[in-house]
């Protein structure tokens, strides 16, 4: 790191505030140290998401379900709690 | 003031103008926004960010106090009130009127010693008021009572703080006393004046008893700073029977004998030695010269000093004059240290005059003289390096470092602290990577190095009066940084912080005030609100004005860093103070700050803040009262136009109290009542204002310039109200209101100028145009220029803002007449005159085609005049009536007018010439290329040599002008002439301008639709090959404009054929080209994307990074061009070659390649970019990972729900989305 030249550094700093600015505004975004267990819950949520966002796709998906339509919707919010399970033990 | 006087002034400043216009370039008159001012700094009292803290009209600070009062505040408490009664008013000018009459304001040269006189230190532009800060002493430290073990440490309690603030408050009563009593005429019986003649005879009573004739000088008598050295051993000696006062100056330990001894162990204030300047024959009221002093020879400040001869002398040089034998040198004693108090070393500084050679003056430095050279401030300080500078000041501070002792003998602490010292020292002086390491390093360590000692560093630093700008910004981070790590240690030194960092609450710079309400701010979040009171609670009621000011706006800062409910019962219970009617003054104060810091955001908590006020507009004091009104009007003002509701209860006393107050009371309720109507609604509104304006109407004829201002302020407030009807403002106001404020005296000074000016538009807004302009229109012809010059502005704004419809026959002709008078007897050529005709002329309209000959031959005759602005500003007066000369049908006089103009275009200042250019614009803009005369033939070889006029006004309007004709009338020059201004053209895309450059530029565009692309784009190309990369750009932005105006395919293949040159600038200026073409042509280019293909795929396999960088700048406008049309292959192409790209490190080649990537996926759509993104995302190499999770942090953030059905198919029972095969 001392090899460094502050202006780098400084290009360095500023990236990563502008990475935490993103972050704070779009939880889905992520990073290098995105764990695979956060970034699939993401793409898991957005999907749901995704599907109660659209009625069209929504009403499909109920019909093809055999489902209510709000019985599906509300699956689908309740899904997107843990939607890929516990997250990972952290081993220290 | 004589007449002759005023004579002298007026010629002078004339002249200054002229040679102002002449000199000053296009700063005097930007045609474009009509003003003079085009002042580039940013304003000091607004907010500089506008789009955030939006303003929406008006000015949001209007009404507020921006400046801080200073010497005549409203709210100087050693000031007495203005208690004469002058019967008449004043009618001469003040002196500050007579200076700006002379010096002019905005008019004025450049003064070039200016820059170099004005200094950067701190100290050199404070006001006497702000210099007052010298004045507060760093308190010790205080104990901490909400310390986590609940143990209060060493520091002072607060009880003994509030015991000292009451003895200092008895103090000050006690001194005013002494001082009132000769006033008040108990004067003691006169004594012979022979025995003493100095000492007041307040002081005999005091000194009878000692008996003493010497001791008399140090008796009390009104302190003035430099004597108090008399306080000598005698003194302190007198100190111990009669207890003798010392101001805060004198806190350095005495150097004389006996004053050491005497001083008791514990420090406070009170019981330090007194004797700032060292001491010589006790008794002796002239402090001597330092190198009279017995004891320790202190090094002088390194290089400042003159003095040679008083210096001291070098080791080297007294074992030179000493024998050696014989002698023996001996070591210092134990425990000695060679003192470094600052005030004693200043006294060093000042050199006698003639020091060295006898006289004073220039002085040669004797290159030879050893001492000299050796004598040099050091630039490196041992485990420091090389600094940018070291000021002799430094040297009291981190003269430490230099002393070369030894660091292993040293205990741990005294290492703590010279590590501080060198880190400060870095931060403060040195270069910028050494600043950003040091303060890295102290911040980082903050926790290590312990609050105590780093403070102990740093404050005593901000209070060196030699400060400047960049070192206190410095060392403001410096605190701020520490504060975040500190945190709740630094709670016993919050005083001393605030002590250093509210001076620069009312500092005059915006951005040191910004700086100082971000450190208490941080510092209360910090400290926690009830260390915040506890701490500052003394200062409230604190003797000194300036304590209690700047207390006041930090604890507005508090309140909005902790929220105002936090701090609102304290308030609550300030505002209601019993025992000081300085708290309660304070407590108002801070309910006025807290909304000019926060506007509107105090409106849920208004109630609240009006409610603890409420009661102080029945104040006893009347500077309570003054300043509780004055908070009412700051919180009102936040408010509009909301929360009415909340100030109900204290309507009845503002409008009792505003009519009993007479004087500075009274100005302050009005300036409330003035606010808080606009809130109300409209039957309450009428009613208010018809009881305040009785006493309006009174104060009317007040000779106080304070409260014309506010009169005038509350009766336009008044008058834009809904409530109150025009009827009601003709009947009451409208006779009195002229009588009194229309009068010549009113134009002099530039504020009350200002004042009528705006309260008669507001006036006029309600009562009609003619109203108005029917009582002024008669001073159009006054003798005074400035009282015309405030009428013409008047009647410009009115009718600007209500047009002249309402405007009669009679009053026309009287109008016009006035108006072309006071325009023809300018003895200053102004801008307000020729707005004030513009808008005049422009909103008659028809109206004025009677009068259009006689303004001609005005305008003829003017642009004749000897004087350049009178040229000038005729020139511009027909660019403005133009328009309306059309109108008229006078085609002919325009004629004559443009043949003129035409026959002027030799004219030498390019000013004049500007505005002539600018005049004929407008007429060939109005009259049509055909009709024009001098026909254009003529007239266009004429403009091609003035293209090479490098005046920016000359060349904006040339550029227009040629513009407009190769854009209007092409045809009537052939095509040789054309090519001959292309050439011209080139020179101007290198402007700095950016209007002429966009001028320029489109020009181009005009000149090749009409003469053809094909030689306007050899031209082109041919400028890529120069140097200049400015000049590049803008060929590169001309040909996209030539392909864009004459159908890309006129362009692309000479383009195309040119990048095959072998040289990297006209390759590269090629890409540029076709970037901006491809941006200008939009969805033309799907036509053209699989012509360039393969010219970008070898751009974008090109070795140049350059090279690259722009191929993806192309890529990214066709990419955006063709969505949904088609091309998705062409683009995936692309994409593939940009795709390595990705990897590379330069900010704008990476910036540059994301956004191809970005304009691709919209091209080809999300599903297909994103798998090439799935294969980074979590690759083993972080040098991976990072920028593909730039790419699809992007993709996500603008496209995510399209992402959705192409999410990937993870190997996992989880990752199922059975949903998404449901088919039906």
């Amino acid at each position: 790191m001392a090899s460094l030249s502050p202006i780098y550094f400084a290009d360095k700093l500023r990236a990563q505030q502008q990475l935490e600015a993103l972050q704070a505004r779009y939880v889905g975004t992520g990073h290098a140290d995105t764990t695979r267990f956060e970034w699939t819950s993401n793409i898991q949520r957005d999907s749901y998401a995704s599907y109660v966002g659209h009625p069209p796709l929504l009403s499909y998906m109920a019909i093809g379900m055999g489902e209510c339509r709000e019985k599906v919707r509300a699956q689908m919010i309740e899904k997107m709690i843990q939607p890929v399970g516990k997250p990972p033990e952290v081993q220290d | 003031m004589s007449d002759s006087d005023f004579d002298t002034i007026r010629k002078l400043q004339a002249e200054r103008n002229a040679a102002a216009a002449g000199k000053k370039g296009s700063k005097m008159f930007d045609p474009s926004s009509q003003r003079t001012d085009v002042s580039t700094k940013a304003s000091l009292t607004e907010s500089f960010d506008t789009t955030l803290y939006e303003r929406d009209g008006g000015d949001r600070f209007a009404g507020y106090n921006t400046s801080i009062a200073a010497a005549d505040g409203d709210d100087d408490d050693d000031m007495e009130e203005d208690t004469s009664r002058r019967l008449v008013g004043q009618y001469t000018a003040s002196k500050e009127q007579m200076n700006e009459f002379a010096h002019g304001n905005g008019v004025e040269e450049d003064d070039i010693l200016l820059g170099r006189e004005k200094s950067a230190r701190i100290i050199d532009r404070e006001t006497e008021y702000q210099k007052r800060r010298f004045d507060r002493a760093l308190t010790p430290t205080r104990a901490d009572p909400f310390a986590a073990n609940g143990a209060a440490e060493d520091g002072e309690s607060y009880r003994e703080i509030m015991a000292r603030r009451e003895l200092e408050r008895e103090e000050e009563r006690v001194k005013r006393a002494i001082e009132e009593k000769p006033t008040n005429g108990e004067t003691a019986p006169h004594v012979a004046t022979l025995t003493n003649e100095h000492s007041g005879s307040a002081s005999d009573k005091d000194n009878k008893d000692t008996g003493s004739a010497e001791v008399v000088p140090a008796g009390r008598k009104r302190k003035q700073r430099w004597d108090v050295a008399s306080g000598s051993a005698d003194a302190t000696a007198q100190s111990a029977e009669s207890k003798v006062k010392r101001s805060r100056w004198d806190q350095t330990p005495a150097i004389g004998g006996a004053a050491i001894d005497e001083t008791p162990r514990r420090r406070s204030r009170w019981d330090q030695a007194p004797a700032a300047t060292p001491i010589g024959n006790q008794g002796l009221v002239t402090p001597m010269h330092p190198s009279q002093i017995g004891g320790p020879v202190m090094p002088t400040a390194f290089g400042t000093d003159i003095s040679m001869r008083n210096a001291p002398l070098s080791d080297e040089e007294l074992d030179m004059m000493l024998p050696s034998e014989g002698y023996k040198i001996l070591e210092p004693p134990p425990g000695y240290a060679p003192i470094r108090t600052i005030a004693q070393k200043l006294m060093a500084t000042p050199a006698p005059a003639g020091g060295t050679s006898g006289f004073g003056g220039f002085m040669m430095q004797d290159p030879e003289s050893g001492r000299v050279a050796g004598r040099q401030l050091p630039t490196e300080i041992p485990g420091v390096g090389d600094l940018q500078f070291f000021k002799a000041e430094d040297m009291a501070y981190f003269g430490k470092l230099t002393d070369g002792s030894d660091e292993n003998e040293m205990t741990v602490e005294e290492l703590k602290q010279r590590k501080i010292l060198r880190l400060l020292l870095k931060v403060k002086n040195g270069t910028p990577p050494m600043r950003k390491t040091a303060l890295r390093q102290l911040t980082d360590n903050a926790r290590q190095f312990g609050a105590g000692p780093l403070f102990k560093e740093i404050l005593p630093l901000l209070f060196e009066r030699s400060l400047e700008d960049q070192e206190r910004h410095l060392l403001v981070k410096v605190i701020d940084r520490v504060l975040y790590k500190l945190d709740e240690l630094v709670r016993p030194h919050v005083h001393q912080i605030l002590v250093v960092i509210e001076p620069l609450l009312i500092d005059q710079d915006y951005y040191a005030r910004m700086e100082g309400q971000e450190i208490i701010s941080n510092l209360s979040k910090a400290a926690g609100l009830a260390h915040m009171i506890s701490t500052m609670r003394p200062d409230i009621d604190h003797v000194d004005e300036n304590v209690r000011n700047t207390t006041a706006r930090a604890f507005a800062v508090v309140a909005k860093a902790l929220g105002i409910p936090a701090l609102l019962p304290f308030l609550r219970a300030v505002c209601r103070s019993k025992k000081s009617w300085q708290a309660r003054h304070t407590g108002c104060r801070v309910i006025q700050q807290i909304p000019i810091m926060m506007g509107c955001a105090v409106l849920p908590h208004l109630k609240g803040l009006v409610d603890c006020i409420g009661v102080c507009l029945q104040d006893d004091q009347s500077k309570v009262r003054t300043q509780a009104s004055l908070s009412i009007a700051a919180l009102a003002e936040a408010a509009h136009p909301y929360g009415i509701e909340s100030f109900d209860d204290i309507l009845k006393p503002l409008w009792i109290g505003a009519k009993k107050q007479r004087g500075k009371g009274l100005a302050a309720f009005l300036k409330a009542v003035g606010f808080v109507i606009p809130l109300m609604d409209e039957e309450y509104a009428n009613y208010y204002t018809s009881q305040i304006m009785e006493i309006l109407l009174r104060e009317f004829s007040s000779p106080d310039e304070e409260m014309k201002k506010i009169v005038l302020k509350v009766v336009s407030q008044c008058a834009s109200t809904d409530g109150v009807t025009a009827g009601y403002l003709k009947q009451h106001v409208l006779d009195e209101f002229f009588q009194s404020f229309w009068v010549r005296r009113m134009a002099l000074d530039k504020r009350n100028y200002r004042q009528v000016v705006d309260t008669t538009v507001d006036l006029g807004q309600k009562v009609g145009v003619s109203e108005i302009v029917e009582r002024i229109v008669n001073n159009l012809k006054d003798e005074s220029e400035a009282y015309r010059k405030m009428t013409v502005e008047t009647v410009e704004k009115v009718i600007a803002s209500l047009g002249a419809a309402d405007i009669g026959e009679r009053l026309e002709e009287r109008l016009i007449d006035g108006i072309l008078f006071s325009f023809q007897e300018q003895s200053v050529e102004d801008i307000v005159m020729l707005n004030g005709f513009g808008t005049v002329v422009n909103a008659l309209g028809v109206r004025c085609k009677p009068y259009i000959p006689q303004l001609v031959s005005t305008i003829l005759w003017r642009l004749n005049n000897k004087s350049a602005t009178v040229r000038q500003q005729a020139a511009d007066l027909i660019s403005r009536i133009a328009m309306v000369m059309k109108q008229c049908g006078e085609d002919a006089l325009m004629g004559k007018l443009g043949i003129v103009l035409y026959e002027y275009l030799g004219e030498e200042y390019p000013e004049v010439l500007g505005s002539i250019l600018g005049a004929l614009r407008s007429i060939v803009t109005v009259v049509g290329i055909n009709q024009m005369q001098p026909p254009i033939k003529d007239l266009l070889p004429r403009l091609t040599p003035i293209l090479r006029n490098r005046h920016e006004k000359v060349q904006e309007n040339t550029i227009d002008l040629v513009g407009r004709i190769a854009d209007r009338g092409p045809e009537s020059v052939n095509a040789r002439e054309w090519m001959r201004i292309c050439f011209e053209l080139l020179d101007m895309l290198k402007a700095h301008k950016k209007g002429i450059r966009r001028a320029a530029n489109n020009t181009f565009g005009f000149i090749a639709k009409a003469i053809g692309p094909q030689d306007v784009l050899a031209t082109l190309l041919n400028n890529l090959r120069v140097q200049e990369r400015q000049s590049r750009v803008c060929t590169a932005v001309a040909i996209g404009i030539v392909a864009e105006t004459c159908a890309p395919f006129t362009v692309l293949p000479a383009l195309m054929n040119e990048y095959r040159v072998p040289e990297l600038n006209v390759q590269n200026g090629v890409l540029k080209s076709l970037s901006f073409l491809f941006e200008y042509i939009g969805e033309m280019a799907k036509d053209y994307v699989y012509a360039v293909t393969p010219l970008l795929e070898d751009a974008l396999i090109d070795r140049d990074q350059v090279h690259r960088q722009t191929a993806s700048a192309v890529v990214k406008h066709v990419a955006l061009g063709v969505v949904g049309l088609g091309c998705e292959d062409a683009m995936l192409h692309l994409l593939n070659l940009l795709w390595p790209n990705l990897f590379e490190t330069s900010p704008h080649v990476i910036d540059r390649v994301l956004e191809a990537v970005d304009a691709i996926r919209m091209a080809i759509g999300p599903g297909l970019v994103m798998n090439y993104v799935w294969a980074g995302l979590f690759h083993p190499a972080r040098k991976v990972r990072v920028p593909y999770w730039r790419i699809y942090n992007s993709a996500y953030t603008q496209s995510a729900d399209s992402m959705v059905p192409f999410y990937p198919d993870l190997d996992d029972e989880q990752m199922v989305r059975h949903e998404l095969a449901i088919v039906i």
